[in-house]
């Protein structure tokens, strides 16, 4: 459990979330970045870092992968500080009018402004309907994310999945755990050739287990994982013991906690003032795809638009007796923190 | 001017809800029973990418198989079923007309 102490805590990695960072940078108010995912970039990092966009004023065709690299390039002369893969789960408001925003892991970040940029929600894992599932979460077997690969050394870890995120973790591991299994319900992996070729070498060269046409049906445990049961397409189900048992099935985003934080919502959206992207509740913002507003278009460009009329706003709050004045960055070049 | 089809959403209870869509405007059937305002969110707005728009289809004509993208897809899903499909991968035709589907995509 850690705490922060910061100006502005940003709620999403997003490309919004990313860029208020650069706008509240140039007025010098620092911030602090969370987000549930291990990564930064929103969709664009969890859904398609591979295609490319055309609506980035400047660039005529960017991979959503490079526009979110040039985008930490960007925020890092403001020294930003992040907390990743853990999400929001309370966000209060303080005595003194500042707030206090506490994660999942129990992070606690102290701030005088908020501002979500949390996208069409935080992503969550798809989970397999698989009976009790539930009872070995939270440290005691199964995961859905893999923030540190070291916690899994030298133990025995069985992944189920065939994507590209399953088959990159596989590799990772192979090396890293005592016994490796994949369960993949396909016959063969459609994702990134190299990777598929490398997972199958891997399993022939004995680094890992691959098994093919087989399903993750039941987990065993007492208290703590275990074995899992392994069905095999039209044979015998059987165990498995492990120590760790992590279904890959990509992410939905949901909305989860903010529902509960008393901000006025419309069809899962943050109901905001357009003078400045304010929410009902004083000093917490909401920018890009999480926010409505008559007209509101989810686009990246809107969101930047949005994180810029916030900071000015923000820097209000927080320097209340300081007069905000427009500075071009062409004319100091960009200050640091 | 062509006739809209009716496809029929099975909820978790069992009831069957009538949506009709239209097929002279190119749309995919994920577009469709979201403009029916249907739960899918279609994150991705049918670039095969997020799989939020999975349907079941448990009355269905013959349709043509899926592309690799879909199945990629398809199969990293835990909630797979023999006649799962991405509804955004789907073209509104007229055969379409009778399909009874159950949505999968929040699951
Ligand atoms: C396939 C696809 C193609 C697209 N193409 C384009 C395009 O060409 N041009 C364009 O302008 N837009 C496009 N978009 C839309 C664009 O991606 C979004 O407008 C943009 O991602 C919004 O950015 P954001 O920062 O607001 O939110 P997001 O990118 O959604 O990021 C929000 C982040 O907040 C996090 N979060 C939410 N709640 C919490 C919480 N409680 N705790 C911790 N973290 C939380 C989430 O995990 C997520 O990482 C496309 C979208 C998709 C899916
Ligand atoms: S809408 Fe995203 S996969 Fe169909």
């Amino acid at each position: 459990m850690s705490t922060v102490t910061t100006d502005i805590c940003i709620i999403g990695a997003g490309p919004v979330g990313l860029f208020a960072v650069f706008e509240a940078g140039l007025l010098k108010m620092k911030c602090h970045v969370i987000d549930a995912l291990p990564q930064v970039g929103g969709q664009l990092s969890e859904i398609y870092p591979k295609k490319p966009i055309y609506d980035i004023p400047g660039f005529p065709s960017i991979l959503a992968g490079d526009l979110i690299k040039n985008q930490m390039e960007q925020i890092a002369p403001f020294h930003p500080t992040f907390t990743l893969g853990e999400r929001v789960e309370e966000l209060e408001k303080l005595e003194d009018g500042s707030f206090k925003v506490v994660s999942s892991e129990g992070t606690e970040i102290f701030c005088k402004v908020v501002v979500i940029a949390g996208g069409l929600g935080s992503f969550e894992p798809r989970k397999p309907a698989i009976e009790n599932l539930a009872n070995y979460e939270g440290g005691k077997g199964v995961n859905y994310m893999i923030l540190d690969p070291e916690h899994f050394r030298d133990k025995r870890v069985v992944l189920a999945g065939g994507g590209d995120s399953a088959l990159d973790w596989a590799i990772f591991l192979a090396d890293v755990a005592k016994e490796l299994t994949l369960v993949h319900r396909g016959t063969t992996f459609r994702g990134a050739p190299e990777s598929a070729a490398k997972v199958t070498s891997l399993a022939e060269e004995g680094h890992m287990r691959l098994l093919l046409k087989s399903n993750v049906t039941e987990v065993h445990g007492n208290g703590q994982l275990e074995a899992v049961t392994v069905v095999p397409d039209g044979a015998d189900a059987y165990q498995i013991e492990t120590d760790y048992f992590i279904p890959l099935f990509g992410l939905v985003p949901k909305l989860g906690p903010l529902e509960n934080w008393g901000l006025e919502l419309d069809k899962s959206a943050i109901v905001v003032n357009t003078f400045d992207y304010s929410t009902n509740i004083p000093g917490v913002y909401a920018i890009g795809d999480i926010n409505t507003y008559p007209g509101k278009l989810k686009l990246i460009l809107c969101g930047y638009h949005e994180a810029a009329l916030m900071a000015q706003s923000a820097y209000n709050v927080i320097y209340p007796d300081k007069k905000f004045v427009l500075k071009y960055t062409t004319v100091n070049g960009v200050p640091t923190l | 001017m062509q006739e809209d089809i009716t496809v029929y959403v099975e909820t978790a209870t069992g009831e069957r809800v009538e949506v009709l869509i239209p097929t002279d405007m190119g749309l995919s059937l994920m577009e469709g029973l979201k403009a029916n305002e249907l739960d899918i969110l279609a994150t991705c707005g049918g670039m095969a990418l997020c799989a939020t728009c999975h349907v079941e289809l448990l009355q269905a004509p013959e349709l043509p198989e899926p592309s690799d993208d879909e199945l990629y897809m398809l199969e990293n899903l835990p909630n797979l079923t023999d006649s799962s499909r991405l509804s955004c991968q789907i073209k509104v035709t007229p055969a379409l007309n009778g399909t009874v589907l159950r949505l999968k995509g929040n699951d």
